[in-house]
């Protein structure tokens, strides 16, 4: 699909959608909002710049394969399973830090598995997206 | 208070009544793409009434939905239109009825 309006308007809230995304994702352990909802905005602001840019720019400007993104996720995930296990407690225990960052607030192990879920919706997400534009 | 009355007695049913409208556009529209602009439309409504239970509730999450409504809506409308202009969806089916 040819449009100067919709690659316009693309361009411009492309860098909106994905910053959103990012702060749907750090706010979302004490506030609604979380992992997998910004997972879904994030795909969804590349589903955009698909369906308007085509595939083969849109992989461009996507450094890694969607598989790579969920292999990246997945790993996330389970690592901060198992970083309490190296500790002497129950797996999946959640483990926070002591100093309060600015913006992030407490790192801990929650925001990781959080971060993997992202990474992984977001992956899903875009690889639907680009089988389903890859028939065209 | 006078703002908490003049949402509940006149902005909610406004656009209750305007959602009803277009649940019957969506339902009864004689070609396809009107039933997609009803369908955008639906969703712009909702934006406007998630915005009048933030007010009305003091609840900021909601604006929040309305904001990613707001940049998202057109998505759907869009990826519509590009089936439509290449063909997928049988048209005749659609558009009688």
């Amino acid at each position: 699909m040819n449009s100067v309006i919709l690659t316009t308007t693309t361009r411009i809230l492309l860098p909106i959608l994905l910053l959103f995304s990012v702060y749907t994702l750090i706010r979302g352990h004490q506030e609604p909002g979380g992992g997998f909802v910004g997972g879904l905005v994030a795909g969804m602001a590349f589903a955009l710049y698909t369906i308007s840019n085509g595939v083969a720019s849109a992989r461009k400007i996507f450094p890694l394969s969607p598989t790579t993104f969920l292999i990246i996720g997945l790993t996330f995930a389970l690592s901060s399973g198992l970083l309490s296990l190296f500790l002497g407690l129950p797996a999946f225990t959640g483990i926070w830090g002591t100093y309060e960052f600015p913006v992030i607030g407490y790192l801990s192990t929650p925001l990781v598995f959080d971060i993997g879920v992202y990474l992984v919706v977001f992956g899903v997400s875009s690889s639907i997206i680009f089988t389903l534009k890859l028939k065209e | 208070m006078i703002l908490e009355n003049v949402i509940l007695y006149f902005i909610l049913p406004v656009l209750s009544i305007s959602m009803l409208l277009i649940f019957i556009r969506v339902f009864k529209g004689p070609r396809l793409m009107d039933r997609v602009v009803a369908l955008d439309l639906l969703v712009i409504v909702g934006i406007g009434s998630f915005s009048a239970y933030a007010i009305l509730h003091n609840k900021e999450v909601f604006i929040d939905i309305s904001l990613i409504l707001a940049l998202i809506a057109f998505l759907s409308t869009v990826a519509f239109t590009w089936y439509y202009v290449k063909g997928d969806i049988e048209k005749d089916k659609f558009d009688q009825r």
